[in-house]
């Protein structure tokens, strides 16, 4: 399996992004974006979602499915958790496993492997900040699909969470997925690659 | 000696504990009157020469009507008690009140449509008291609205409380104009809930069930009040349960900020 | 485990009936329209009479139309729309479960308290049986054209004025043909299958054309 994309140029609001952009990762790799502010990091995690438009360009996943696109195969974890206050942590995560319609670990399990399964008749109201963000990566778990697009995954995870999602993410990789992340902590990832985009302070 | 029992009273634990011990018997004194009133009301009660036997709702909607606007009144010294001294347990009575209000309120609505019906020929018309009775059952449920839509308890209920003092300010403007509305255009037939005299025979049944329908209130009221402060209690230890992390107290770093 | 829509259609009912859902919302704003109305023209029994049935479909109009500025904003604000967009399925589809899910907790509670504030304006058990016979096949029409301007202005912080100009132009069909087979039901020389048909006719074009355009929207407002 191979997530290939070739001269991707996304312009937003007028104003160019990036552009030529270029990268290729292989299944069982970690690529890690790294770039200055505004360099577009986000934005390409976005465009091979498919939540952002590129302007030019094409992005393949070889050896995936390929009766769905892209973004039907990727898992997004962004800025926004995606979390319902007012439905429990499991209404929450349960609904999401449904909805993706591909199997994956049981919801209890994944909340296990996350620490947070004895929260989950609690809404989702009550949570801190980083148990949201690992009820919104428990989302990964629960569903399985190749490709993990994760945009600045550490914040609002303590360091003990933050071990727990190199493990995951390495497992992942092990397993032969994709992973793509946007940080800035240096996670001990096996098999890791950087992507420099941006030029440096013109 | 007095004051002092007054402020236990107001400890919510020393609350519960009492709510618990008088309740049944309020409960039962609540169910006795009520026997009482509505053999009297059924029974005793004479049968009008003009209305005949539908005079007997008057028994049921007007104390009723009556106990909307008590529990308008207690809402509202509650919310002086919730804004002022912010007082825990009168943000509970508030919150408490607000769907027995609202519950009474539609009762003596209810009562008043079938009572008007033989009467004007419709199952309502927009006679004053009717229509005021409509606007208050219509601030009982924004109260209850604004209430349901603020999930955090104190922030809820002193939004609750500035709307209810807001209510009762303008409870009386509104009656005033809805008064004028309707003499301005000549309502469809002229109804008082009340005669100019009223017979004793009429007086007593009367007077035991508004003595009943105070003590439901009052058994209600203080149900509801103990539901809500075990609703907040119950609340209170699942956001503790929430922040407290099983198994990742080990090491300092894993606390959550 | 449910299939992906039904668990859909299954959240969003949950979340409009669950705190801050505010789904009975629309019942009580829809109470209060119609009660105001005769303090502005009065109480005489016989116009209320004639009236009622426009009075409790603009009532029903405007109470659908201002419980659908939420419909894909809080999905966006928090997130879940990126989710939804990334399922895998139609969005067009994922839009038509939203609005019969959304009708279903706000549009439905309408309907049902129809016969109730029919009471207040006087209307005779047929009519009160026309009015409700329209809202039902009416107002899902509502929620359908609404979703559009939902979808026009969910990266808006105020959208919920706009969403309702927008879209009210749409909606004079729905209330032309709704009020009109209400009224027909007992005026005597119209037909009330005629523009009841018409009104039929109208819902179903709008479930077609509300999904499309919405889903093209949410596409094109992603950045």
């Amino acid at each position: 399996m191979r997530l290939i994309g070739v001269d991707l140029l996304c312009e937003r609001g007028g104003r160019r992004v990036f552009s030529g952009l270029g990268f290729a990762v292989s299944g069982g790799e970690a690529l890690v974006v790294t770039g200055p502010n505004g360099a577009g990091k986000s934005s390409l995690l976005r465009v091979i979602a498919g939540l952002v438009r590129h302007d030019a360009g094409t992005i393949t996943l070889e050896g995936g499915d390929d009766e769905l696109p892209v973004p039907a195969q990727c898992h997004y974890a962004g800025h926004y958790d995606a979390l319902k206050p007012s439905l429990t942590v499991m209404e929450n995560l349960s609904f999401w496993q449904s909805f993706f319609e591909v199997p994956g670990l049981d919801p209890l399990d994944a909340l296990d492997e996350l620490e947070i399964g004895h929260l989950a008749d609690l809404p989702g109201a009550y949570l801190s900040a980083g148990q949201r963000r690992r009820l919104a990566l428990a989302r990964l778990l629960v569903a399985r699909r190749p490709v993990w697009l994760l945009d600045e995954p550490t914040s609002a995870l303590d360091r003990r969470s933050e071990a727990k999602l190199t493990a995951l993410m390495n497992a992942h990789v092990a397993d032969g997925g994709i992973v793509m992340a946007a940080t800035h902590t240096p996670l001990e990832l096996v098999n890791r690659r950087e992507l420099q985009i941006g030029r440096p302070q013109a | 000696m007095k004051l002092k029992s007054i402020w236990d009273l107001a400890n919510p634990t020393r609350f519960l504990g009492l709510v618990n011990a008088v309740l049944p018997w309020l409960a039962g004194i609540t169910a006795l009157t009520f026997i009482a009133g509505l053999y009297m009301t059924f029974f005793v009660a004479p049968a009008d020469y003009q209305q005949g036997e539908t005079v007997r709702i008057m028994y049921i909607h007007v104390p009723a009507a009556w106990l909307a606007m008590l529990t308008y009144s207690v809402m509202t010294a509650s919310s002086i008690g919730s804004l002022v001294w912010r007082h825990p347990l009168a943000d509970v009575s508030v919150k408490a009140a607000a769907p027995i209000g609202a519950a009474f309120t539609l009762l003596a609505l209810i009562t008043g449509s079938l009572w008007g019906k033989p009467m004007w020929g419709a199952w309502w018309v927009w006679d004053a008291r009717l229509t005021s009775f409509l606007v208050l059952f219509i601030m009982y449920l924004g109260l209850m609205a604004l209430q349901s839509t603020i999930e955090e308890p104190g922030r809820a209920a002193r939004a609750v409380a500035i709307l209810t003092l807001v209510g009762f300010v303008n409870i009386p403007i509104i009656k005033f104009s809805v008064d004028w509305w309707n003499t301005l255009h000549q309502p469809a037939s002229v109804f008082r809930a009340d005669g100019p005299t009223i017979h004793p025979t009429l007086l007593w049944p009367l007077l035991v069930m508004a003595i009943a329908f105070s003590l439901l209130f009052l058994t209600l009221h203080l149900a509801a009040m103990r539901n809500e402060i075990l609703r907040r209690r119950i609340r209170t230890l699942r956001l503790m349960q929430a922040s407290g992390e099983t198994g990742t107290a080990a090491t300092p770093a894993a606390q959550e900020a | 485990m449910s299939g992906p829509f039904t668990a859909l259609f299954l959240r969003e009912v949950r979340l409009a009936v669950r705190v801050g859902g505010g789904a009975l919302m629309g019942v009580l704003f829809f109470l209060i329209v119609v009660t105001v109305i005769p303090f502005g023209i009065g109480p005489d029994l016989n116009l209320l009479n004639r009236i009622g049935p426009a009075i409790l479909w603009i009532g029903a109009l405007l109470a659908t139309l201002l419980a659908l500025d939420r419909l894909f904003q809080a999905d966006r604000e928090d997130g879940s729309l990126d989710l939804l967009l990334m399922g895998g399925h139609p969005l067009e589809l994922v839009v038509v479960v939203k609005c019969l899910a959304h009708w279903a907790a706000t549009g439905l509670p309408l309907v049902i308290a129809t016969p109730i504030l029919s009471i207040f304006v006087n209307l005779e058990p047929i009519q009160i049986g026309a009015v409700v016979a329209t809202l039902l096949v009416g107002t899902p029409a509502l929620t359908f054209i609404g979703a559009i301007g939902a979808a026009l202005t969910v990266t808006l912080r105020r959208g919920g004025l706009l969403l309702a100009i927008l879209v009210l132009p749409s909606t004079i069909p729905v209330l032309i043909f709704g009020v009109s087979a209400a009224n027909a039901a007992v005026s005597e020389p119209m037909p009330f299958m005629t523009p009841f048909l018409y009104l039929a006719a109208v819902s179903l074009i709008s479930t077609v054309i509300g999904p499309v355009a919405a889903a093209a929207a949410l596409r094109s407002g992603q950045d």
